[in-house]
């Protein structure tokens, strides 16, 4: 009889993902603190074309560019004369699953099939559930979605609830569970059990399923405006969205376009909180997921993730609940776009960035996503209400998470909120050299915190001083 | 008895009591257990409340106590929400209805 205590199951951690992934993560690893990031996504990932192929057979990517308008009107009556970006929208809407996150199934689906695997688990209560979900019911394979569902008196984010229907439309079984970071000890006894493809978010070939995005968005704006975006924003949360789209930018030589993170702000509620867990209307792409996975990105359910949007990012804005609402109803009232909120993140952000730019450059949101009942701003506004959240308008500024929902008075007060990137890049640094076992950092391990932090030799120099530690 | 064998039902196990639960979780989620929900075929006859074994879509096994069957799902678009309806007037009066709101 196999223990399956918490901690022997936990245990047994590496040797159960290295049976669910296929990859060993430990021929990629530096003898000090880094790894080879690159090798580990050319030698375990897909090309660029592949992926294409593997997309393309299941009606995945080649999502409409769509113009916003009204919105950048808007956008320009806030703004300086002269200056107002053109916004742009990618449907990844249009998607099989209705998001972006088929892109990543696609690939981590595919991929498991090829080696044999019966079926894919994946842990999640976002949209990549349901995308791994559909794409298993293409290629006929078992899926097990496994969700943080409920508080403990059993009341469910409606968010949630409805992802688990949508799953379960493509006939997979969804275990839901309460808060609690101890999910990840159900999908570990889960994957053991049924031998099961582990079809993580941050494996290499499900972020390389997000490079045709950017790729794509770099040749959409070239062949209908000879230039590439000058901006492209990113709802940011475990990181694998920015990654792999600026990894496609840069595929399609894309080198001048500037890279936004944008999270909601849910700073001050702890994630894994009971009592805490309803008081919040979004689910991902806020700062409880973005800050730590940007400058810890180890701490997902593969060894070494392949998403490390500290690499990439130039700029990281955060905006609030209220205005993420507020703009997903401009959305529809002055676009005729009907989406869910989640994906209106960027959205935001880039309404906010755009009137900092001139009118002749192009900042591109680079999602939408489904929406439906229990995922739409008015359920998930009524089911704050109940939850005792004051709902009202003013300036988002006064915005506190869990506490209030300020609807901006007026579009002018829809500000994103720049973080310190010098303090993130510096945490990326901290965070890798927690554990360094060598005296002194040779310099493949510096090469390594400049790519990880996106600084320079100086940089990382200074830092590692700062922190005490000799090279 | 109110669930038949075969029968479509959702049920309800405590996967970790409040003593089992990890050290990193917080306080206020270290006092209730860790639960799960998950719907499969009952094995046997039961009663609502009964624990039984049922097989998943998937064709797992799991035990559990039966709290629906024929589970449905109740989440929707919610109830009415003021605010929402004003959204589209106001921007449609700053963009459309000339610059006398520009401030």
């Amino acid at each position: 009889m196999r223990d399956n205590s918490y901690a022997a199951v936990m245990g047994r951690k590496n040797e159960i993902m290295k049976r669910a992934i296929g990859i060993d993560y430990t021929t990629f690893e530096y003898e000090g603190i880094g790894f080879d990031y690159e090798r580990m996504m050319r030698e375990t990932g897909y090309t660029l074309d592949e992926m294409q192929e593997i997309q393309g057979r299941t009606g995945v990517g080649n999502t409409p560019l769509l113009e916003l308008r009204n919105l950048t009107a808007l956008a320009r009556k806030m703004a300086a004369p002269g200056k107002g970006a053109r916004i742009f929208i990618k449907d990844e809407a249009s998607n099989p699953s209705g998001s972006f996150k088929a892109r990543r199934a696609a690939n981590a689906v595919y991929h498991a099939k090829r080696l044999g695997y019966k079926g894919v688990i994946a842990a999640t209560s976002g949209n990549y559930g349901s995308a791994v979900a559909s794409q298993a019911a293409m290629h006929g394979l078992k899926c097990i979605i496994v969700q943080e569902t409920y508080d403990s008196k059993g009341v469910g984010q409606p968010e949630i609830v409805e992802k688990a229907r949508k799953c379960e439309a493509y006939g997979a079984e969804v275990v839901q569970l309460t808060v609690g970071p101890e999910l990840f000890y159900e999908f570990l006894m889960l994957l053991e059990e049924t031998g099961y493809f582990n079809a993580s978010l941050y494996t290499p070939f499900g972020i390389a399923g997000v490079e045709t995005l950017g790729y794509e968005l770099s040749m959409q704006c070239r062949e209908r405006y000879g230039k590439d975006p000058d901006v492209v924003v990113c709802t940011n949360a475990g990181g694998g969205n920015l990654t792999g789209t600026a990894r496609g930018l840069i595929k399609a030589g894309a080198l001048e376009t500037k890279l936004v993170g944008a999270s909601v702000d849910l700073s001050g509620l702890h994630m894994a909180s009971d009592t805490q867990f309803n008081k919040k209307s979004f689910t991902t792409g806020h700062t409880g997921f973005g800050v730590p996975f940007s400058t810890m990105p180890d701490r997902s359910d593969v060894p070494r993730s392949a998403a490390r949007p500290m690499r990439y990012m130039d700029r990281y804005v955060t905006v609030t609940q209220g205005e993420v609402f507020y703009m997903t109803e401009a959305l529809a009232q002055l676009e005729g776009l009907e989406k869910g909120p989640a994906g209106n993140t960027a959205l935001v952000a880039a309404f906010s960035i755009a009137q900092e730019m001139d009118e002749d450059q192009i900042i591109v949101v680079q999602e939408t996503e489904y929406t439906g009942a229990g995922k739409h701003i008015q359920p998930q506004l009524s089911f704050a209400r109940e939850n005792g959240i004051d709902i009202r308008f003013g300036n988002p500024a006064d915005s506190v998470p869990g506490v209030n929902i300020i609807l901006p008075e007026h579009p002018q007060l829809i500000k994103a909120v720049d973080l310190d990137m010098d303090k993130l890049k510096k945490s990326v640094i901290k965070n890798a050299v927690a554990n360094h076992t060598r005296e002194l950092l040779n310099e493949e391990e510096i090469a390594f915190l400049m790519a990880e932090s996106k600084t320079d030799r100086a940089y990382v120099l200074k830092t590692l001083d700062e922190l005490g530690v000799k090279y | 008895m109110t669930v038949k064998k075969g029968d479509w039902v959702r049920i309800h196990r405590v996967i970790l009591t409040p003593d089992q639960r990890a050290p990193q979780v917080p306080d206020d989620t270290k006092q209730v257990p860790l639960e799960m929900w998950v719907k499969g075929f009952a094995d046997q006859e039961a009663n609502i409340g009964d624990e039984i074994s049922v097989t998943t879509i998937t064709g797992r096994k799991e035990v559990g106590k039966i709290v629906e069957l024929e589970p449905t799902y109740h989440h929707s678009f919610g109830n009415f929400v003021p605010e929402i309806l004003t959204i589209g007037v106001t921007l449609k009066e700053i963009l459309f209805g000339g610059d006398a709101d520009e401030r």
